[in-house]
């Protein structure tokens, strides 16, 4: 039995507005054991994304407690959610958000000297992107010289150059074609095979049929 | 390879990126810099020629009579003439310096210098056709040929015959040979004189104005203004540099023992006031020049906030996997930086050229140009520059690094 590496204890998140207060989270509680696979479902604006963010420490409940590898988020400062950020999450976006300044290989290396405060010479940075199947010939391109399936690649390898212990994906494959997003579940798979926990946002059921247990989330709620 | 401070190396990718936009912003600190250093320069550059110019008259003294100008009669009539007593009481109220006085001054400074008398009058003059006024000096003619110079001609033989300053014969077209009548037909006689010599340029001075005057021998001024035994003003000219004070002293003390009878005057208060209208004038115009640095940091502040509002969405990017607000910050801090660095140091290399030219176009040499009290404009333009480059830069990189990383990730 592995332990619980996420634990959401009745978990409210409200923004207010002008117009009056939206709830997006009502009191939801659920663990997530290390190791696993997790897809969150939902319709549009049931709030799984707002469930993503506070997994993510982008953000913090309103009320309830949420606990990351033990630490409880709610409790903890900008700076040390950033560097919760920095060094136990790895984050796969839908419109991958690489750095556009930056080459291939610099934007997976970007989190590694964050943390370091110096260059990879560990050769860390090239084995990722041999990993996802990146050659050496693409790593000097800037993202815009390169496709988007190339582009979800490199963004899995800087999500994973730090060794986080979750691995965050908010709809991973939803700007891909469906060729393409295939591959790149099958990367992801293959990282849930070797041991990585994934917690995956998406509403298409055939992506989600690729993680062990699906939470549905309708209206705030675990459904 | 992207070097260990990447943070560094994000800001310089982004100059580089919006090259023109950068160029122009950096432009305008470059303007501002050589404005305000060329300026600067130009100021100190006027100041050192002309402390070097007043300082060749430093062993020289007038003496003149006490008109209440000093501290004791500021309830009078300030700088003013004041005629005490005229016709009633003694000779030693009246403004001008008799015999007497003269011959305490000659004994008094018998063993540092010498001592001469001068006699000047403001009249109008006339040649041909042309009328003017001009400051007519009555001078010993032995003294005459001691302190001045004539370029062009003689010294004056007669009671007749005068010399002219070169900018009073460059105005009034005088040659050798010209006849100048002095004095004002409708209040009196006037007298008409031969110019023989015109003098080499003297500059600004303290105890003779020769440039735009006529300069006579003592009986010609007093055929024409009376008197004798009567001078307006005694020049010393000491010796020894170092016992200018010591002169000055002796002469105070001899002549207004009982009360102020005479004004003795050194260059160093002439010097001081120059000095300090120039410096004054120079602070007034660099205060102009440094309205260019504010627009330069308008122009600065505008890029910085087009560049925050165009990376929203990167911003987001580099906070959500992990980059503390204080990067972020230090992000756009370096690129405002990178900025007014670069600006300033073209900055400093086109206000060496152009301060070059300014200084020897207007202040007519460049030999002090690298004297360190010119040359420091250059640093401190550039340090300004710099500075208000980076202060401007704080309000957009300060937004920068309060964007919430959720809303930032959301822009497009």
């Amino acid at each position: 039995m592995s332990s619980p590496v996420i634990e959401l204890d009745n978990v409210t998140k409200v923004y207010p507005l002008p117009s009056g207060d939206v709830t997006a989270l009502r009191e939801i509680s659920l663990t997530i054991d290390e190791g696993e696979f997790v897809a969150i479902m939902g319709p549009s604006g049931s709030g799984k994304s707002t469930l993503l963010n506070q997994i993510g420490c982008l953000d913090r409940p309103t009320s309830g407690n949420l606990f990351l590898a033990g630490k409880n988020i709610r409790e903890m400062d900008d700076r040390e959610l950033t560097s919760l950020r920095l060094s136990s999450l790895g984050y796969i976006f839908q419109k991958f958000n690489l750095i556009p300044l930056l080459t291939a290989y610099e934007n997976v290396e970007y989190p590694y000297i964050m943390k370091h405060r110096k260059n990879d010479d560990t050769g860390r940075v090239r084995d990722l992107l041999a990993l996802v199947g990146i050659d050496e010939s693409l790593s000097a391109h800037k993202p815009n010289e390169l496709s988007g399936g190339q582009q979800q690649r490199i963004a899995i390898a800087r999500a994973l150059v730090n060794d986080p212990a979750i691995l965050l994906c908010d709809e991973p494959t939803g700007n891909l074609d469906s060729q393409t997003g295939a591959q790149i579940m099958e990367v992801l798979s293959d990282l849930h095979r070797k041991g990585r926990t994934i917690i995956m946002v998406t509403h298409e059921s055939e992506i989600a049929a690729y993680a062990e247990r699906t939470i549905v989330i309708r209206d705030g709620r675990v459904a | 390879m992207i070097g260990k401070d990447i943070i560094l190396a994000l800001s310089m990718r982004s100059v580089r990126l919006h090259f023109l936009r950068s160029v122009l912003a950096a432009l305008g600190i470059v303007i501002g810099v050589v404005a305000i250093a060329s300026i600067g320069m130009m100021g100190a550059n006027m100041t050192l020629s002309v402390t070097e110019e007043l300082s060749d008259m430093a062993n020289k003294l007038t003496v003149t009579p006490y008109t209440g100008g000093g501290g004791g009669m500021m309830m009078g009539g300030g700088g003013g003439r004041v005629v005490v007593g005229s016709g009633s009481s003694s000779d030693d109220d009246d403004d001008v310096i008799d015999d007497d006085q003269f011959r305490d001054i000659e004994r008094i400074v018998a063993k540092y210098g010498t001592a001469y008398t001068v006699r000047s009058e403001s009249d109008r003059i006339e040649v041909g056709s042309e009328t003017g006024r001009a400051t007519i000096y009555g001078l010993d003619a032995d003294i005459m040929r001691e302190i001045l110079t004539v370029e062009e001609g003689e010294y004056p033989k007669s009671t007749t015959s005068v010399v002219v300053g070169p900018t009073l014969a460059e105005r009034l077209g005088l040659k050798i040979g010209s006849k100048i009548e002095i004095g004002d037909p409708d209040e009196g006689s006037t007298t008409t004189v031969r110019v023989v010599g015109i003098l080499e340029e003297r500059g600004m001075s303290m105890d003779l104005s020769t440039d735009m005057a006529i300069i006579g021998s003592d009986k010609l001024f007093t055929g024409i203004y009376g008197g004798e035994g009567e001078y307006d003003q005694v020049n010393v000219v000491v010796n020894d540099l170092n016992e200018i004070d010591t002169v000055k002293t002796a002469i105070e003390d001899g002549l207004n023992r009982k009360e102020d009878e005479v004004t003795v005057q050194d260059s160093s208060r002439m010097m001081e006031s120059i000095t300090s209208t120039l410096s004054t004038m120079t602070t007034f115009v660099m205060a102009i020049a440094g309205i260019s640095l504010l627009v330069a940091a308008v122009s600065i502040f505008n890029v910085m906030m087009m560049s925050v509002n165009e990376r929203v969405r990167e911003i987001g990017i580099l906070r959500s996997i992990g980059t503390q607000r204080t990067e972020i910050l230090r992000m756009f801090i370096y690129e405002a930086t990178i900025l007014g660095l670069v600006g300033a140091v073209i900055g400093a290399v086109a206000s060496l050229i152009i301060g070059y030219v300014v200084v020897l176009g207007m202040v007519g040499t460049a030999e002090y140009f690298f004297a360190p009290g010119s040359i420091v404009y250059v640093p401190m333009a550039m340090a300004v520059g710099a500075a208000i480059c980076i202060v401007t830069g704080v309000y957009p990189a300060w937004r920068a690094s309060n964007l919430d990383p959720i809303e930032a990730l959301r822009a497009e």
